[in-house]
This record gives C-alpha cells, structure tokens and sequence, in this order.
C-alpha cells in the first residue's frame, strides 16, 4: 500500500474520529493549505452541549472557514463543516446538509458510518474518508460503503493513534486504500487538491 | 444495514404508492434521511426483493402501521435542551400566565416527552390550571404511548440531570411512580393534554394557540415543506405568541419571519 496515491477528483473529504482523533485534527489544521478546494466535513463523538468548542479550537489553527454544520445548507469548497452533537449528518444529493436526530449507529449520535455513508452515495468516486483514532467501530462499514462506491478509504495508523481500536478494525474489515502516519495526515490532505 | 438495498428511484415509487394507497405525503421529506429510514427498515424485515416489500407496504394494512412507526422517527427526551427549557420557564411562560387561559400546541409529540416537561413548567409556575396542551403526531402508535404518560425508568437518570440544568428546583422523582422498568408520569400532568393525530404535511390550522412547539420536525422536511409548515405554524398562531423549533432549526429564510422576533439566544420567536 503507497503513501500517496494517484486518484480523480475530490468533491468532498469526510474526516471521522472518536477518543484521541482531536489532537491529530489540532495537528491537522495548521498544515492545511488556503488554497483546499473542497468541502471538509469532520464528525467525532462527543457529548451534547460542547457544541461550538471543536469548531472554536479549529478555527483558531487554520484560515478555512470553519463552521457548525446548519440545517440544509449547502456544502462550499474550502469550508470546514463541524457535524452538530447529538445529529447524525447525511448528505442529500443537491450536496446540502440534511441533519438527522434519528436512533444512536454504534451508540453514537452523530455516527460516522452514517455520514461516510451517505457520502458515499453522493460523491461516490469523488470522496475521500479518514478514519481517525477511536476506541469503538463505529466508522467501518462506512469505509466499506465509501469503497462499494469508489471512493478513496483512508485510515490513521494505528501504531500513531491514541486509540489504536477503531482504524484497527478498520484495517482488518474495509481494507483501506491507504494508511497514513498521524503526522503525514496535512500533506496527504493538501495532495488532494483539485488542479 | 445493506446500504444500496434500494435506490432512488424505488423511494419515489414506494412513497408514491403510500400516498395513493394511504394518504400520506412524504414526498417532501428530506430525501437522505427517508432513504436511510426505509433502507433500514427493508434490511431489518429481511426483505429479499424490492417488490415484495412494495407489495407489503401498499396492501398490508398491519405491515404499514409499522411502516409508518419506523419511518419517522420518534426518538425524544425529557428536558431536552436544558437551557431551552430555562428560557421556556424564565422568559414565555411568565408572559403567558396574564392571559385567562393558556392554548398550547406540541407539534409532532411523539411519544410525548416534551409535553409532560411542558406540563411540569406550567405546574411549577402555577399556570397548569389554566392551561391546554394540544399533542399532536402524525403517528396514532406513538400518541397510545404519550396518553399512558409512561416511560422507561433507565432514562429517568438522565431527565432528572435535565430537568435540574433546566432550572428545575423540585425532586423530579415527586413526578413519577416506578412500577417495574416504566416511570409513571403523575395524571394531573396528562389531564391537561389532548392527544390527536395530525399531519403537518396535509392537515389545516384547529385552534390558535399562544405557544407553538415543533422541536426536531421540521429537520425532516425539505425547504417548501418547511415553508408551508410555518405558515401552519402562523396561521395557528396568536399575536404575541411563541413559536419554538429545535436547536438547529431556524425561521431565518422563511419570508415571513421578519414578522417575528427571536427571543434571546433560544430557538424561541415570538410572532409580532
């Protein structure tokens, strides 16, 4: 498996993660470059009601726009959407945002098999998805469904994650595409730009 | 759940058949998450083909009422939104106790939840007696459940943290009697409810009210749908009233809300 990887377009980039994946996104997002032009989506767990801290603590690291995901908006190149807590995120096929407070994936709300899912379905070959540091499954079958549909699955490498479990599962169940080093995790991004 | 079981093009076909067959209009749901509803359901009756599942959910009248029951989803709480609730018991009420007597309605109630917090409000402040709580749903499964005022006790722990960041100053537990795994809501809460079916999608304005509640409803529905709801909503509503939706929902892009002004920083409007 390569590091980096010719691929097609990038309409959109699903980024999920559970226990530990907050500092890979804090080490993530002063990499990242101005010029990404494509959404960013990122869904973690976490308790309800912290709702603007993840978005404040990106917003300071990074020159994107950052922002709480809302309620059928549509999703903009070069935007960072946060997944609200305690809503699962779909995508409808309009490419707007479609929020969601139906029953706990994997006891989490947002789950992230739900938004790599629905992802998938809309920007099928045009989607990339990493799965970050987490001590749950929740994220796998999406993966799958990102590669059922084309798109490109990528996993943190368990042996740089804090929690090795999720990317672990990950890595035995959806065969990824590629599995990167936490620290390598920005430049892959910024490879991904669409030319 | 078999993600790809069913297309798009077989959600229109099946939603189509469901408002011939039985009336009801869920064409204007958000397309997404009524895929994902059905996708799932299919997956979990262990269909093996599309058609025998059409078949079903068109002719079988016990295999639609079930249909119906998982199709929309009737997840809810007790004092969901702690600080909604405060600004509920802080800033509206109070300004409904001078009228005589109190009309309100909880759109899309569910199995009723945010009635019975609703009525604990209105008794603290002691507005209960004068006051109506209309709770309506689309669903009559999930209004049996509301009436009977009953829910499962392992959820009780996490409304009573509620209910106290909410700013509730009682024992929580005053409200309920435990009886095996259900908590029994006190029936002077429930005597102050009426519970009916209603669809927002297809049903008309019943009464005027000076609270509205539609609290994660409207999420399912796309943007006309959402339109043509608030101005359910406005034509149910009195002057002055209040019209509270969920925390992500929003009247901002709806014509007409320059006619309402947000109370604080809820998602509370009061009609102008």
């Amino acid at each position: 498996m390569e590091e980096t990887l010719t691929h097609g377009k990038c309409s959109a980039l699903v980024i999920g993660g559970s226990a530990g994946s907050l500092d890979v996104l804090l080490e993530i997002f002063p990499n990242l470059s101005t010029r990404i032009n494509f959404p960013i989506i990122i869904v973690t767990h976490r308790k309800a009601g912290n709702d603007s801290l993840l978005a404040d603590l990106l917003k300071n690291r990074t020159s994107l726009m950052v922002r709480e995901a809302e309620e059928k908006e549509k999703l903009l190149p070069g935007y960072v959407y946060i997944v609200p807590a305690d809503y699962h995120l779909l995508i409808e096929n309009s490419h707007t945002i479609s929020l969601d407070y139906s029953e706990k994936v994997n006891y989490s709300r947002p789950s992230i098999d739900v938004t790599f899912q629905s992802a998938a379905e809309v920007f099928k070959k045009e989607l990339v998805c990493i799965l970050l540091s987490g001590s749950n499954a929740d994220g796998v079958e999406g993966l799958k469904a990102v590669k059922k549909y084309g798109g490109l699955a990528v996993v943190q490498d368990p042996q740089t994650a804090i929690m090795p479990y999720m990317p672990q599962q990950a890595l035995n169940n959806a065969k990824p595409d590629v599995i990167l080093d936490s620290l390598k995790m920005a430049a892959f991004i910024n490879e991904l730009i669409n030319k | 759940m078999i993600i790809d079981a069913i297309d798009n093009e077989q959600v229109d076909t099946l939603l189509n058949d469901v408002l011939e067959a039985h009336g009801y209009d869920f064409l204007e749901y958000s397309h997404a998450s009524i895929k994902r509803r059905i996708t799932r359901l299919y997956t979990l009756d262990s269909f093996v083909s599309f058609a025998e599942f059409r078949y079903a959910v068109k002719t079988d009248k016990k295999y639609f009422k079930r249909f119906l029951e998982e199709i929309t989803v009737n997840v809810t709480e007790m004092f969901r939104d702690p600080t909604f609730y405060k600004s509920l018991r802080n800033d509206v009420l109070p300004a409904l106790g001078t009228y005589p007597f109190i009309r309100i309605w909880v759109a899309g109630c569910s199995t009723g939840e945010e009635a019975y917090s609703l009525a604990i409000l209105l008794k603290e402040l002691n507005l209960l007696n004068k006051s109506l709580i209309y709770a309506t749903d689309i669903n009559p499964s999930v209004l049996e459940t509301a009436k009977q005022g009953m829910f499962p006790l392992n959820y009780l722990k996490g409304y009573s943290e509620n209910y106290v960041h909410s700013g509730g100053l009682k024992d929580f537990s005053s409200y309920y009697a435990a009886n095996y795994s259900l908590a029994k809501f006190d029936e002077a809460l429930s005597s102050k409810m009426i519970f009916s079916t209603h669809n927002l999608v297809s049903d008309h304005s019943f009464n005027e009210f000076q609270l509205i509640l539609c609290r994660n409803v409207l999420i399912y529905f796309d943007k006309d749908l959402q339109h043509k709801v608030f101005q359910l909503f406005d034509n149910s509503l009195e002057n002055l009233g209040y019209l509270a939706l969920g925390s992500k929902e929003s009247l901002d892009f709806w014509p007409n809300a320059k006619n309402y002004k947000r109370v604080k920083s809820e998602k509370i409007w009061r009609k102008l």
